[in-house]
């Protein structure tokens, strides 16, 4: 028996209706990038369900706890404005909570509503409800602009919007911003390393890692010790030059502090794979004296030499994609370079230039061959009708391709947000050659456990 | 009653006063209160009671007072949720032939997207099963600036064209109602227009209310007036019964519903467990209706008994005694001799490998210690079969109860209606000439309403130890706070608060999702617990967390 039984492969054109989104919505990614900023509270302005919907969607991923407090507006609030909830919310929070910042992103409930966070917060001040040293930042996050990846992007630009000052001419040589997008806390901790080896030092702004992974120790720290502080985000706008990774979610950010702080940036795609990484790290050297270490060199080389060895079992193999499309454009990259076939690309997340990205990296001619639709109606309902048309030979995105992949068969890679049935994507990082590697691996252990399990007796083989 | 009946040994500890051995409760009490300012301070020390039970001379119970269901202060962080979650999620989630539309951007609907383990079991392929699929209206600025309705109404279309369901549900978010778009509008529209669709609305956007629970009311409101009745012949069954406030996590229902086939009782509806359109429009039909969930559902056991006049029981079918207590209250009910001994039969046949598993476990679990801060029922419920392996329920509240839920229902004509529940529409129910039929039962009926038999519900607080914690609506603060001073051997929460337990080495059982196992429900559920609690409380992870060197 089907699970999705009501999806048949022929295609009828909506409008109006969304079945099984392949995004979702704001305020989760402003909650996500703040929780990477060290002693921060996320609030959600808004009703209580949001802010209980992200904690829980946040753990579930994470497995970790996603701590963030509310308005809590009841009716009144939504006719009268969610002021005094604010007001009231932030008194509690620095008796209660006592953390260093505050960042409150808002919903569409408060956006609607058209309640002004920094006159609020002004308000709060005035009536001196925020402690000497604490601060409060915020981020527009109406939930029906965007997707998650967009309120991610604001709430990082917030970063920079309130805290990096620009304290001298000159920039501080060797120290550079790293922007890592949304990715897991163990790619924050692999870019980072990468910087390390490379000689830098880096500011990296938001980062989960020890935030996100904490070890179990008996003891609970309601603020981990990662997370960037805000002293390094004011250090943010004397750095050398910035690098955004993934320009969806740290474009933004990038960008305002090159307007405030006259700082260089470069946005580049997401280093998953061989080909982003090697962007990565060539600009990197613009800040070391063009020095890569014989380490790294090496890491590489080993991705390679995978990739070589293993190429029979890539080679035009299809896949579906669907997801955020920072990590899309990148992904499709990799499997391009593995002479494998992208066939599906899927966003639900809006915005074109995630089109014209997709095509550079398919090339004029093979992106003609390929499905790849974004916004509206750009769900995984269509992309299971495509694939019901015509097969591919792997799924790759979150866990709400299970369903597809048991139905019709077809094995699925896990990767992007959100993964609530696996563990392991908080741990292992797909970043960076490492992470490719761990790509590869995965890639692979679908198709060899596929073949293993297909394959008649007299061709069952011991080595592959 | 004609049948031997077989035992049913009460393993339940005796009520112990709360103790840790450094602080007293009230004391504790304090502590958890301590940081807050003083306005939520003075709100939050009338959530917080030590259950100071006086026993009257005739065995009546006063218990204290507490205050439930009101606003949770902002800033605070809580295990709440919002109305929509508990209407979308909690009661129309486990439907599997309604096609959910929640109209409003794409973040409500994606977030109800499975999460809450409706389980169902189609029988064949040609039946409809939409609980896989999440449906929305996706709006973006433009459907928030001009409006939502044209929107709405070409997506139920399209539902329609895509799907042919039975019914069509739509959920108000919370700009919808801000924008004031008319849900109920457009679905009386398109259910004139498609005919054959059942299309109908809730205005559950989230702000409405204190918590999950406004939903619930909402939900059951509306299945109540577009559904429950619907069906005009009367179904097959001597013995027909409804089954309230169960909603199939890990198969739960499915226990049951084998259970109840076993016994010859015939299950019309469940609400809303493995449910679907068919079960709710013939519900009317039953002649007893059981109430398992008190918060969720109480209105529509209370609604249906006016319009249609089968009476209802509280049932509890978590925990084996529990269950064999509420199997034996259904066939005192209808009274009927081969329905007691069938009864009677199934426990005979249960019991023995409840024993068994009970012995098994016992020795390592007597004397443990638990803290159960989740939903609106299954706080109280579970604490049955805590006790049935020896653990003391030293601490417990609700997430989105009321009053009537820990004090019992005879404190419902002292509950003061505020605000924000008088926002949450009271229907009004008047008797159906045509399809009323007074209690149809063997039973002396007049002699069953003069004891506590129907529209009981004693609340959590008669059942819980002397001086045990009762905590409204726990901040994660004071479950924090809690844990530390009180190091109970397992805390029950949801998946927000599990992992902040996990770090404290305090095991936490989701008791919503149940960690993604179960089903803990009628006997052989209870056993599944019995092992899963063994398995948590004594996993050998705890004895690591310290490394050799620290």
């Amino acid at each position: 028996m089907a699970l999705l039984r009501h999806t048949t492969d022929d295609v009828i054109e909506r409008q109006a209706l969304t079945v099984n989104p392949a995004k979702t919505c704001q305020p989760i990614g402003a909650m996500y990038a703040a929780l990477g900023i060290h002693r921060c509270l996320p609030h959600s302005h808004g009703s209580q369900g949001c802010c209980s919907y992200h904690r829980s969607t946040l753990s579930r991923h994470y497995k970790e706890p996603a701590m963030a407090a509310t308005s809590s507006f009841t009716e009144g609030s939504s006719v009268f404005g969610g002021q005094a909830n604010l007001l009231q919310a932030i008194n509690t929070i620095f008796s209660v909570y006592d953390p260093d910042v505050i960042a409150v992103h808002t919903t569409c409930l408060s956006e609607t509503i058209g309640d002004d966070i920094p006159q609020i917060a002004e308000t709060a001040n005035n009536k001196g409800l925020i402690p000497e040293g604490k601060k409060i930042i915020h981020a527009n996050t109406p939930s029906y602009v965007g997707a998650h990846t967009t309120g991610f992007a604001n709430m990082t630009k917030a970063m920079v919007d309130y805290f990096a000052t620009s304290t001298t001419e000159e920039k501080v040589e060797g120290q550079i911003n790293l922007i890592p997008g949304w990715v897991e806390p163990a790619d924050m901790r692999e870019m980072k390393r990468i910087v390390k080896m490379m000689g830098l030092e880096g500011i990296t702004f938001p980062d989960t890692s020890d935030v996100l992974d904490a070890p179990l120790r008996a003891e609970y720290k309601m603020y981990p010790d990662g997370g960037t502080t805000v002293e390094q985000l004011a250090a943010t706008g004397d750095s050398s030059g910035t690098i955004a990774l993934g320009p969806v979610c740290s474009g933004p950010a990038a960008e305002a502090l090159k307007a405030k702080c006259q700082v260089p940036e470069d946005t580049l795609p997401l280093p998953i794979g061989l080909r982003a990484t090697d962007i990565f790290v060539q600009h990197l050297r613009k800040y070391n004296g063009g020095e890569v270490p014989e380490a790294i060199t090496a890491e590489r080389g080993r991705l390679v030499d995978m990739v070589s060895d293993m190429s029979q079992y890539f080679y035009g193999k299809t896949v579906a994609l669907w997801g955020d499309p920072d990590q899309l454009v990148s992904l499709t990259q990799f499997l391009v370079d593995l002479d494998m076939r992208p066939k599906y690309i899927i966003t639900g997340t809006p915005g074109k230039v995630f089109l014209r990205r997709i095509a550079e990296v398919l090339g004029e001619e093979d992106v003609k061959k390929v499905v790849v639709k974004q916004g509206p109606q750009a769900d995984m309902f269509y992309m299971h009708q495509l694939i019901k048309r015509e097969k591919v030979d792997l799924l790759i995105g979150n866990t709400y391709g299970k369903y597809i992949s048991r139905d019709e068969d077809i094995p699925l890679i896990r990767h992007g947000f959100p993964i609530i049935d696996r563990v392991g994507h908080q741990y292992f990082p797909t970043c960076g050659y490492r992470g490719a590697i761990r790509l590869c691996e995965k890639i692979l252990d679908a198709f060899l456990d596929r073949q293993d399990r297909d394959s008649p007796e007299e061709s069952f083989e011991l080595t592959m | 009653m004609s049948t031997d009946r077989i035992n049913t040994p009460d393993l339940k500890t005796p009520s112990e006063p709360f103790e840790v051995t450094t602080m007293t409760a009230e004391q504790i009490k304090d502590e958890l209160t301590r940081q807050y300012p003083s306005k939520v301070k003075r709100k939050r020390d009338k959530q917080i009671l030590l259950n100071e039970k006086i026993e009257e001379a005739d065995g009546t119970l006063t218990l204290p007072v507490i205050n439930a269901n009101t606003r949770t202060s902002p800033g605070i962080i809580t295990q709440r949720g919002c109305s929509y979650a508990g209407c979308k999620g909690v009661i129309m989630g486990p439907t599997r032939d309604i096609v959910n539309i929640t109209h409003g951007p794409i973040g409500c609907g994606f977030y109800s997207w499975l999460t809450r383990r409706n389980q169902t079991k189609p029988p064949t392929d040609e039946h409809d099963n939409f609980m896989p699929y999440s449906f929305s209206t996706d709006m973006h600025d433009e459907n928030i600036i001009f409006g939502g309705e044209k929107k709405l109404k070409a997506a139920i279309q399209e539902a329609y064209d895509l799907f042919h369901p039975k019914a069509i549900a739509v959920f108000a978010t919370c700009p919808v109602g801000l924008i004031g778009d008319d849900v109920h509008q457009v679905c009386r529209e398109m259910k004139r227009e498609l005919s054959d669709c059942n299309v109908f609305a809730f205005s559950c956007e989230g702000y409405k209310g204190v918590s999950q629970s406004a939903g619930h009311h909402i939900a059951n409101n509306g299945v109540f007036q577009h559904m429950v009745g619907n069906q005009k012949t009367e179904p097959e069954g001597k013995f027909k019964i409804n089954l309230l406030g169960e909603y199939n996590i890990g198969g739960d229902a499915f226990v049951l519903e084998d259970m109840f086939e076993r016994c010859g009782i015939t299950l019309l509806s469940t609400f809303s467990g493995n449910s679907t359109v068919e079960q709710f429009e013939q519900s009317h039909w039953a002649q007893l209706n059981c109430v398992m969930c008190h918060r969720s559902i109480n209105y529509v056991a209370d609604m249906i008994e006016k319009k249609y006049g089968a009476p209802w029981i509280k049932v509890n079918f978590i925990g084996a005694k529990a269950t064999a207590k509420s199997l034996r209250k259904i066939a005192e009910f209808f009274d009927d001799a081969e329905l007691t001994a069938r009864v009677e039969k199934v426990i005979e046949e249960e019991y023995p490998a409840v024993r068994k598993a009970q012995e098994e476990i016992l020795p390592r679990t007597e004397g443990k210690r638990a803290m159960l801060f989740v939903g609106g029922s299954r706080a109280h419920s579970y604490q049955e079969l805590f006790a049935e392996i020896g653990m003391k329920t030293i601490a417990a509240g609700y997430e989105f109860a009321h009053r009537d839920d820990y004090e019992g229902r005879k404190v419902l004509p002292d509950i003061k209606i505020d605000a924000d529940s008088r926002n949450i529409e009271e229907l009004s129910v008047e008797k159906d000439e045509e399809h009323f039929r007074e209690p149809q039962t063997n039973a002396d009926i007049e002699e069953l309403k003069k004891g506590d038999f129907f529209q009981n519900y004693q609340g959590m607080m008669a059942d819980m130890g002397e001086k045990a914690m009762i905590i409204d609506d726990v901040s994660h603060h004071e479950a924090e706070k809690l844990i530390e001073m009180c190091q109970p051997d397992i805390f029950c929460a949801g998946i927000k608060e599990k992992y902040a337990v996990q770090k404290l080495g305090v095991p936490c059982k989701q008791l919503h999702s149940y960690d993604y196992g179960g089903p803990y429900a009628g006997f052989q559920g209870a056993i599944q617990f019995y092992q899963d609690i063994d398995r948590m409380v004594n996993s050998k992870v705890k004895d690591m967390i310290k490394a050799p060197w620290e």
